[in-house]
């Protein structure tokens, strides 16, 4: 057996009165990747949190390398050599990766650290534009920033939280190759995440919290697909959703040739054209940072068309409020955009339809009220009580309640992006079915970089790249493996 | 062997505060603040408990309380006017300026306007809320054309505004009769607003007072503008997505609040002097003291109603130690000082809970 890097022993955390971890048990050896399995809500973050100091435990004890060690924030964690990449990334938005990454390291500055900082991520086949503001990065690319903060600080353990959310196929395979290198440099990883295949694919061993608990720890020779899932969430489910071809109707969004540019005035959409009718799902593949943001901002009226048209229902979009009268947007941006944190649950329900439930410019509150009850329940968002700020909620309650407000407003064209991004199996599942139904009446777009998801939902499917359809393909004639190469760059139009 | 996990004190962030965690945190505070304050009195050579009996027997007395209820008044209504500003995500600073140029506003009809008479005082209402308004109107103009950051501007301009009040009472507007003093004539009785007899209580405004902040609470709360100004809080960007008019609910909102700063100033030259002043004996601060009472207040305009009357009291208990135990001004704002910010330390303290184990 390999050295020990870490243990934890015991480990329980209480919130109020529910108990987030359990009395779990977790171990680390030298130059091995753990992969840390679970539901949302089983617990994995809590655990890690305490790891990383962020929470304190209310009983349990952690050793390091054998020694009994107390981490009471994330400065003790870092001393200890305990590095995490974070699921969504907490750089500094206003500052170039370059800054960012000289932060980290006393008595540097953006520039003398660089070539430190490019040394290292060459070594690990990191690539990323020093030089670009961070809010100007796709989530996919800060990621990258984040993954490279880590191995700057040496971390001998390193928690990956989630880390392929955000990554193509080709990212993942890039992070992977980079796993294995920091693997074979005697570190250990902490692999987090609900991905049976990817865990399958890079973890030595494997332990899955469910509802707080450890439910089992197996190396990973001894697992396999089906009984993870078992074990993940206690039942089997039918991880396949069925889909039937439905006839189409009337053409619902028509963007003609359309180019759109990015914050820093270049070109991200560079002449791209489709349509979608009711009673498909249009899909669009790609890698984040290849214009479907801006194409999606422009779209929705939130981004101005260079050239080239955007219509609905053959008229066309100049603003939110113009898309509004037809389109539900479900935006990847869920915190801010999506649901506004201070405002209350029920507030947040009622956004996009206050008006709805208006009198003479008043607003039919017991109406609201039982209206976003039955909302709240038919979408399965677990919430204590309506009156209480959005922003209490986690995460996959948040993208729920996104869901439940707008999908219920029976509009003709629906946009989504990623719209189960950090939810987990069962979860998704209700949200594929969901989408599948909504079919039925509307038209959809979808934007997903998960390939899993565009292949099962799409009638039709675009991959971007550089600002661009490289091609639009019927679902029938998808192969994957060909759209991974799209969509990474290796194929072209 | 087992180690035993080493007891520590632990804070955590509250995930809710109720009601109840609220409201005794509060009336926690005020305690706190008063064994802070008497240090401040034992320092200064004064019991503070006889401070204390002073101030509270003078102030829970039948004229104690209507200059409490007279204080009230004008922060009340500033108050108001800010929770609609605050609700709206513009942080107005210029409470002041838009109460001292109601008062402008309602001097010119008192003074200098040919009107018939019965229409006098409502007429210098109006304009005084016009006025107001007009007042908060220019920095959300300045913050939605130019961008230009509405915290500055609007302090800038109760500079301005003081200026202008100086200006007309020691030159234009300075009164016939008062021999040589800054201030304007004495209002025709047309123009002044009734009083409880015995006090200064001017009662029209305070009932308007009340009356604004139950129909800000609705306006908040109830209506679909007010539902709009409250996303509008969340930025431009948001309210841009949602279809939500940005500007005009900011404008808006900057009107309502200018407007009722305004009002409250007409409440003080119509009500309490029934003449214009010099700035800073129109406004003792109270369009900043109305900063603190809408945080106070929880953002709420029925909360107002208990922040406010506990700054009025605050006032008025400044005024008692001022006058019957001769501390100086100094000495006795610096209790007011510390009672506020002990209020608002703990306030900020209840949003954690401490565990020990």
């Amino acid at each position: 057996m390999k050295e020990e890097l870490l243990r934890m022993v015991k480990i329980t955390k209480r919130f109020h009165n529910i108990i987030a971890n359990d009395s779990i048990d977790f171990t680390l050896h030298r130059g091995e990747v753990h992969g840390l399995l679970g539901e949302n809500g089983a617990g994995k973050s809590t655990l890690m949190n305490i790891l990383y100091g962020l929470y304190k435990p209310d009983e349990g004890e952690i050793y390091v390398e054998g020694k009994r060690v107390y981490i009471n924030s994330p400065k003790d964690a870092i001393r200890l050599g305990i590095g995490r990449v974070p699921q969504l990334p907490e750089l500094v938005e206003s500052l170039t990766v370059a800054e960012n990454l000289a932060m980290l390291l006393p008595g540097l500055t953006a520039d003398s650290g660089l070539d430190y900082v490019r040394g290292i991520a060459e070594r690990y086949g990191i690539s990323a534009d020093f030089n670009a503001l961070v809010h100007h990065l796709s989530l996919g690319e800060k990621h990258k920033v984040e993954l490279i903060k880590g191995l700057v600080r040496g971390s001998k353990i390193l928690i990956l939280d989630e880390p392929t959310t955000m990554l193509s196929p080709r990212e993942v395979d890039l992070l992977f190759n980079c796993i294995s290198k920091i693997k074979e440099e005697g570190r250990g990883i902490i692999f987090v995440s609900h991905r049976i295949p990817e865990v399958l694919r890079i973890a030595d061993r494997i332990t899955i919290l469910r509802r707080g608990r450890c439910v089992a720890s197996i190396m990973r020779d001894e697992a396999n697909e089906h009984e993870l899932v078992r074990l993940m969430i206690g039942t089997d489910i039918d991880r396949y959703v069925v889909r039937e071809k439905l006839e189409l109707g009337e053409e619902i969004l028509r963007v003609k040739d359309l180019y759109v540019l990015d914050d820093m005035g270049g070109e991200a959409v560079k002449g791209v054209s489709f349509y979608v009718r009711r009673g498909e799902i249009f899909g669009i593949a790609g890698v984040a940072g290849n214009g479907q943001k801006e194409l999606i901002e422009a779209i929705t009226g939130l981004r101005s068309v260079r050239r080239g048209r955007v219509l609905i229902k053959g008229e066309e979009v100049s603003s939110p409020g113009r898309f509004r009268l037809y389109g539900s947007h479900i935006p990847d941006e869920r915190i801010g955009l999506g649901v506004l944190p201070s405002l209350t649950i029920l507030d947040n329900i009622a956004l996009t339809f206050y008006k709805n439930f208006s009198n003479k410019g008043f607003i039919k509150i017991d109406k609201l009220k039982s209206y976003a009850e039955t909302l709240i329940e038919k979408y399965n968002v677990i919430v204590p009580n309506i009156e209480i700020p959005a922003g209490k909620l986690s995460g996959g309650n948040i993208a729920r309640l996104i869901l439940a407000r707008e999908l219920s407003l029976d509009k003709d064209l629906v946009i989504a992006v990623h719209p189960t991004f950090g939810l987990d199996i069962a979860s998704t599942n209700r949200i594929r079915k969901l989408m599948l139904e909504l079919r039925k009446k509307s038209a959809i777009l979808l934007v997903s970089e998960d390939l899993e998801e565009i292949l099962q939902l799409s009638d039709r499917i675009a991959v971007m790249y550089g600002g661009r359809f490289v091609d639009i393909i019927e679902a029938s004639e998808a192969d994957p493996e060909r759209i991974g190469l799209m969509m990474s760059g290796v194929i072209g139009s | 062997m087992k180690i035993k996990w080493v007891p520590c004190i632990k804070v955590e962030r509250r995930e809710e505060q109720s009601l109840l965690v609220r409201i005794v945190f509060r009336i926690l505070a005020v305690i706190l603040s008063f064994l802070f304050s008497a240090v401040i009195f034992a320092v200064s050579g004064i019991d503070p408990w006889y401070a204390y009996m002073l101030i509270f027997t003078r102030s829970f007395t039948y004229t104690g309380l209507t200059e409490i209820a007279t204080k009230l008044i004008p922060i009340l209504i500033c108050t108001v006017g800010l929770t609609v500003a605050f609700k709206t995500g513009i942080w107005n600073i210029g409470a002041e300026g838009q109460l001292l140029l109601g008062a402008v506003g309602a001097t010119w009809i008192a003074l200098f306007v040919n009107i018939y008479e019965p229409l006098r005082l409502p007429v210098a209402l109006m304009v005084g809320m016009v006025f107001g308004a007009l007042w908060a109107l220019i920095p959300i103009l300045l913050k939605i054309k130019l961008n230009v950051n509405e915290i500055v501007s609007t302090l800038m301009m109760n500079y301005i505004a003081s200026g202008i009040v100086d200006y007309l009472v020691y030159g234009p507007w300075r009164g016939a009769r008062e021999w040589g003093f800054p201030y304007t004539d004495k209002f025709p009785a047309t123009a002044c607003f009734p009083i409880i007899p015995g006090t200064r209580i001017h009662w029209p405004t305070l009932l308007l007072g009340i009356l604004s902040s139950i129909t800000v609470y609705i306006l908040l709360s109830k209506t679909t503008l007010g539902f709009e100004m409250r996303v509008c809080s969340q930025g431009k960007k948001v309210a841009d997505y949602l279809g939500v008019p940005y500007s005009s609910r900011l404008i808006i909102a900057m009107v309502i609040s200018g407007g009722l700063a305004g009002l409250a100033g007409v409440g003080e030259v119509c009500g309490v002097h029934r003449r214009l002043r010099y700035a800073s004996s129109i406004s003792s601060g109270y369009g900043y003291t109305a900063i603190i009472g809408a945080w106070l207040g929880g953002l709420n305009p029925i909360g107002s109603i208990p922040s406010t009357f506990l700054l009025a009291f605050l006032l008025t208990g400044r005024d008692i130690i001022q006058v019957s135990l001769g501390l100086p001004f100094a000495t006795s704002n610096i209790f007011n000082g510390s009672i506020l910010l002990s209020i608002l330390i703990v306030e900020a303290l209840g949003r954690y809970r401490v565990k020990v184990g």
